[in-house]
Order: C-alpha cells, then sequence, then structure tokens
C-alpha cells in the first residue's frame, strides 16, 4: 500500500488521545453508583433530549454505515438509496412505541427487551429466546465496527504483516474495551458529542467541496451509469426492484430498534419527551446519511476505482475503500485526518454500546435467570462489566482470524433473526393478548425460515418468493416476520384452549406504559 | 391519569401524517423518474431527501400537538 501520510495519521492519534481520556474521564459525569447495573448500562436514565440525539446518533448512524453506504452506491447505484426511506420510516415507530417501551422499563427496572418480555409474559423461556437473538445478532454487528476501523487505518498507510498489521487494531480495542469496562454507557455517550461533530463536519465539507472540484451535480449524475442512476423499472408478473427497495426499506426499519444497542440507547433518556423529541431531532442524521451515499457517486465521478495509488486499497477492501481513496484524493491531509478519526471514533461508539448491550442481555435474561438467581447489585454490575469484555474480545478474534466477507453475511442474518422479536416486543408494549407459547414458537418458525431462505439465497438479503405465479422479490427478514405473526396469531387461541385454567401472567398494569 | 392514558393510548388523527410519509416513500414508482433535476440532482435523489426533511416537520408537529 501506499506510504504512511504522516500529517493525517498525527491528526488521527491526537484526536483518539482525546477521546480516550474523555472516556475515563467519561466515568464522574452525572456521577452515579457504577456498582449498579443501571447506572452502568443505562448511564442512569439520565440523559437529556440533547445527549440522547448524539447518543443514539452515534449508536444507530455507525461508521460501518458511513463507508457501506456509499460503498453500495459506488457499487450497485440507486438501491443504496433505500437507506433514506429506510430512516424515514423509522421515527414514527421511535415516537409511537418506545416512549410506551420507556416508561414500562422505567417503572419495573427493566434494562434489556428480554427483562420486559419475562415481565410481561411470565416466560422465561420466551425471555431467553429474545436475550440470546440479541446477542448473537449484536456480535457481528460489533465486529463489522472494526472493519469500519481497518478501513481507515489501510487508507493512512499502515501496513505490515502478521502481528504488526493486526497491531493499530488491536491498540484501539484495548483502548474501547478499557474506558467501556470502567465508565459504562457514560463513555460512548460523552464520545458520541465528539464524534458527531466531526461526523457532521466531514459529510458537509465533503457534500460541498467534492460536488465543486468535480465541476457540479449535473457533471457527478452525468457520470453515473444509465442502470445505477435509477431503479430498474419491473417486467410483467414481478415486483421487481421496486418491492425489493420497498421491503428493504420496511424491514430494515422495523428491525433497528429491536437490536438491543438501539434499546439501550433509548432506555437511557430521561423522559418518554426526550424520546419523542428525538423523533423529530433524529432525522438530521438521516440527512446526513442521504447526502453521503450521494458520495458514493462522487467517488464514481471522481474515478478513484481507475487511479492507481488506490488500486491496492480497493484490492484489500472492495467497494468500502471508495469513500476513504475519494476523501484521499479530494482533500489536504490536515482535513484527511480529521474524517478518518471521525469514522474511527464513529466505530468505537456503537462497538462499545454494542458489547454494553449484549452484556446487560447476558446478566439479566441468561445469568441471573439461569445460573445465580440472588446476585447482589455489585455482583450483578460486574457480571456485566466483564461479560462486555468478552464480547468485545470475541469480535476482535472474529474479524482478525475470519474473513470481512463472514462478518458482512452474519450481520445481514442477524437482521434476519432479530426482526423475529417484533411481536413479543413491539406489539408485547400494546398488548398482552398473544399467548406466551404461541410467541415462541412464532419466533421458532420465522427464525429457521429466515435462516433457510437467506441461505437459498446464497446469504443475499432479498429473497425471490413467488407467489401463484407471480414473483415477489423482496427482504427476507420482512417476509419471514409475517410468517411468525401469522403462526402466533393462528397458535394463541390454540393454546389458550389447550391451558384454559391457567391465568396469562403480566406484572405490568396499563398504567404502567404512560407518564 | 385518565386524561393522559386517554391521550397517548388512543389514536389521534394527527398520526395520518405519519402514515402519509410512510406510504409515499414506500411507494417507489412515485418517484424513480431522473426529471425534473433539481441543481443537477435527478429527482429520485433530491424528491426522497426532501422526505427526510418533511417527516422531521411532520413529526414535530405531530409532537407539538399531542404532547401536553
Amino acid at each position: 500500500m501506499q506510504n504512511i501520510n504522516w500529517v493525517a495519521l498525527t491528526i488521527f492519534v491526537l484526536l483518539f488521545g482525546f477521546i480516550t481520556w474523555l472516556g475515563f474521564a467519561a466515568a464522574n459525569w452525572r456521577k452515579g453508583d457504577l456498582d449498579q447495573l443501571h447506572e452502568w448500562g443505562l448511564g442512569g436514565r439520565r440523559f437529556g433530549t440533547i445527549v440522547t440525539w448524539f447518543l443514539v446518533g452515534g449508536d444507530l448512524y455507525t461508521a460501518y454505515t458511513f463507508i457501506a453506504v456509499p460503498a453500495l452506491a459506488f457499487g450497485a447505484g440507486a438501491v443504496a438509496f433505500f437507506a433514506v426511506p429506510y430512516t424515514i420510516v423509522i421515527y414514527p415507530i421511535l415516537f409511537l412505541v418506545f416512549p410506551r417501551l420507556w416508561h414500562v422499563c422505567h417503572k419495573h427496572n427493566y434494562i434489556t427487551a428480554g427483562d420486559f418480555v419475562r415481565g410481561r409474559f411470565g416466560n422465561r423461556w420466551l425471555a431467553l429466546a429474545v436475550a440470546i437473538t440479541g446477542i448473537v445478532a449484536t456480535m457481528p454487528y460489533i465486529a463489522l465496527q472494526l472493519v469500519g476501523i481497518q478501513v481507515v487505518l489501510g487508507a493512512l498507510g499502515i501496513s505490515g504483516t502478521g502481528f504488526a498489521a493486526d497491531l493499530p487494531l488491536i491498540i484501539a480495542f484495548v483502548i474501547l474495551a478499557a474506558f467501556t469496562y470502567s465508565s459504562g454507557l457514560r463513555a460512548p455517550a460523552s464520545i458520541a458529542i465528539v464524534k458527531d461533530i466531526l461526523i457532521y463536519i466531514t459529510a458537509f465539507a465533503a457534500v460541498i467541496v467534492i460536488p465543486i472540484q468535480l465541476g457540479g451535480f449535473g457533471k457527478i449524475f452525468a457520470a453515473v451509469p444509465a442502470q445505477k442512476l435509477l431503479l430498474a423499472v419491473p417486467g410483467p408478473n414481478t415486483t421487481g426492484a421496486y418491492g425489493v427497495y420497498a421491503t428493504l426499506a420496511l424491514g430494515s426499519a422495523l428491525a433497528l430498534f429491536l437490536y438491543p444497542h438501539s434499546l439501550t440507547g433509548i432506555l437511557s433518556a430521561s423522559s418518554g419527551h426526550a424520546i419523542r423529541r428525538n423523533a423529530a431531532m433524529l432525522p438530521g442524521y438521516s440527512l446526513m446519511l442521504g447526502l453521503l451515499a450521494l458520495v458514493g457517486f462522487f467517488a464514481l465521478a471522481a474515478g478513484v476505482g481507475n487511479l492507481p495509488e488506490y488500486a491496492a486499497g480497493f484490492k484489500q477492501f472492495g467497494n468500502n475503500f471508495a469513500v476513504p481513496a475519494l476523501l484521499l484524493h479530494s482533500f489536504p491531509s490536515w482535513f484527511v485526518g480529521i474524517a478518518f478519526a471521525a469514522i474511527g471514533i464513529g466505530a468505537l461508539v456503537p462497538a462499545a454500546i454494542m458489547s454494553i448491550a449484549a452484556a446487560n442481555l447476558y446478566t439479566r435474561n441468561i445469568h441471573r435467570e439461569f445460573i445465580n438467581k440472588n446476585p447482589t447489585d455489585k455482583q450483578e454490575a460486574q457480571m456485566a462489566k466483564w461479560v462486555s469484555l468478552v464480547v468485545k474480545l470475541g469480535a476482535l478474534v472474529f474479524i482478525l482470524f475470519v474473513p470481512t466477507q463472514y462478518a458482512i453475511q452474519l450481520q445481514l442474518l442477524g437482521g434476519i433473526w432479530i426482526i423475529q422479536t417484533l411481536p413479543s416486543v413491539m406489539l408485547g408494549a400494546y398488548t398482552r393478548w398473544f399467548n406466551d407459547w404461541a410467541l415462541l414458537l412464532g419466533w421458532a418458525a420465522g427464525t429457521s425460515a429466515g435462516t433457510a431462505m437467506a441461505v437459498a439465497a446464497h446469504l443475499t438479503p432479498t429473497y425471490p418468493l413467488v407467489l401463484g405465479g407471480y414473483a415477489f422479490p423482496g427482504y427476507t427478514a420482512f417476509y419471514t416476520v409475517i410468517l411468525n405473526l401469522v403462526v402466533a396469531i393462528v397458535l394463541t387461541p390454540v393454546l389458550n384452549a389447550m391451558n384454559a385454567r391457567r391465568a396469562p401472567i403480566d406484572e405490568t398494569v396499563a398504567a404502567d406504559y404512560h407518564a | 391519569m385518565n386524561d393522559t392514558q386517554r391521550k397517548r393510548g388512543a389514536w389521534s388523527w394527527w398520526y395520518l401524517l405519519f402514515v402519509i410519509q410512510i406510504v409515499i416513500v414506500l411507494c417507489p414508482p412515485l418517484y424513480n423518474k431522473a426529471e425534473p433535476h433539481w441543481m443537477g440532482i435527478p429527482f429520485f435523489y433530491w424528491f426522497q431527501l426532501l422526505c427526510v426533511i418533511i417527516g422531521a416537520v411532520f413529526t414535530a408537529i405531530v409532537y407539538f400537538a399531542t404532547d401536553d
């Protein structure tokens, strides 16, 4: 690869040093007793509207997103823009469903989705299914954040062989693990503020400066091949690319807030009001994501894919190298340092929150439920701290020894799996109508069908569903959650009738779901 | 408490704004075209970015209309 870019690297390291200090100092921010799980793992539920905005924004719009969405536009064109309707659909869901969940979780000191399902449906096996799904879906997601760091380290010209090549990534991860362990959710919350400011600076600079360099948007879009510029119009007897686009957007939106790290971010808010306000304010990030998707087209127009100095990067990282290559091509070194730091730090924030969320799930819904039923507060918090280390170490080992492609495919499967918790968690916030075992069987049906369909589609997100001679290619997660719901709805009256004397268990009451 | 419950638990007509924005952005045939361009950007792209802004405004309207 090219030589080390010293100016950019220096700025990158300085900014990394700053957020390391900030991560440790965060332990004293809005000080709480970090020997309690809700203090370590939810920041004491004390974050107001603004901090929640930075935290959830930094949590959902990950570094990998900022690399992968433009990379998809660079490689596949218009379909990458599904990320925009996706982020439009999520906010009404956030506005309507999640203040209810926040209230009931606050009232009963629930920290995870598993806690809520356990209390609402009184079934620890259903809660276990929700917890395991959350952990398994989160692990590859953490690994992908590391891919984001790898790409920018590669673009800075850091290369080597064997252990030396992996050392920078290992250092970044040790830093991450240490401040997460000591400060809990307060660390990513404070770092998110720095990260988001850097990302906004980078995104707006890229969207303003690069089109000027390239001679305007007209010239940029003229350089995009016609078949990439718009979605292909479907032929007869199929919903074609339109169905793919709409189901990808809707399915991804339904899945997003079921991810443990999303829920952790939301539950750390100080009130339901803060969540509702954020539903109107978070689209600021969507706008930036949409603009960044256009950066994939800038990279096409700038022709960075054909420049010899970036050939090695594209060879190693594929289209994920499009954004770093374009930044190197368009900006002076000092600004490249800021931009790359934004991406690198942008990977640490969600990785920290994801590991905290997975640790909370293990501690509450597996360890406390099945192994040590009566831990002290201190034991419980200590367990979560250790698990957060194990989870991150697992992700690091995965990314060092397994091809990146597997992490991407597993993350894809993760989306299909996590959406299967929708009936228990999101519908559970509204109704106790479902039978708990019917929900568990629906979850099992959706999970197994989704996995089989994804394998049949060669681990791509869309499945070519055919019904009555009409083809509906679409997002597998979307189709299988419908199957899941149908199973749960059909089996609920059947299972209720089989066990009519058993009164439904529900430790929550209607008033718990409101202010 | 009962007042709050009626407000929060029940359907509000303001939520129609959510329905409108979701239905529109999930119908790609409505916006899968290049014309009219705006500042050289094809309709497909600027329309969806505009929808983000409209969605944020709609959500703010619903917030102020339904939250006390």
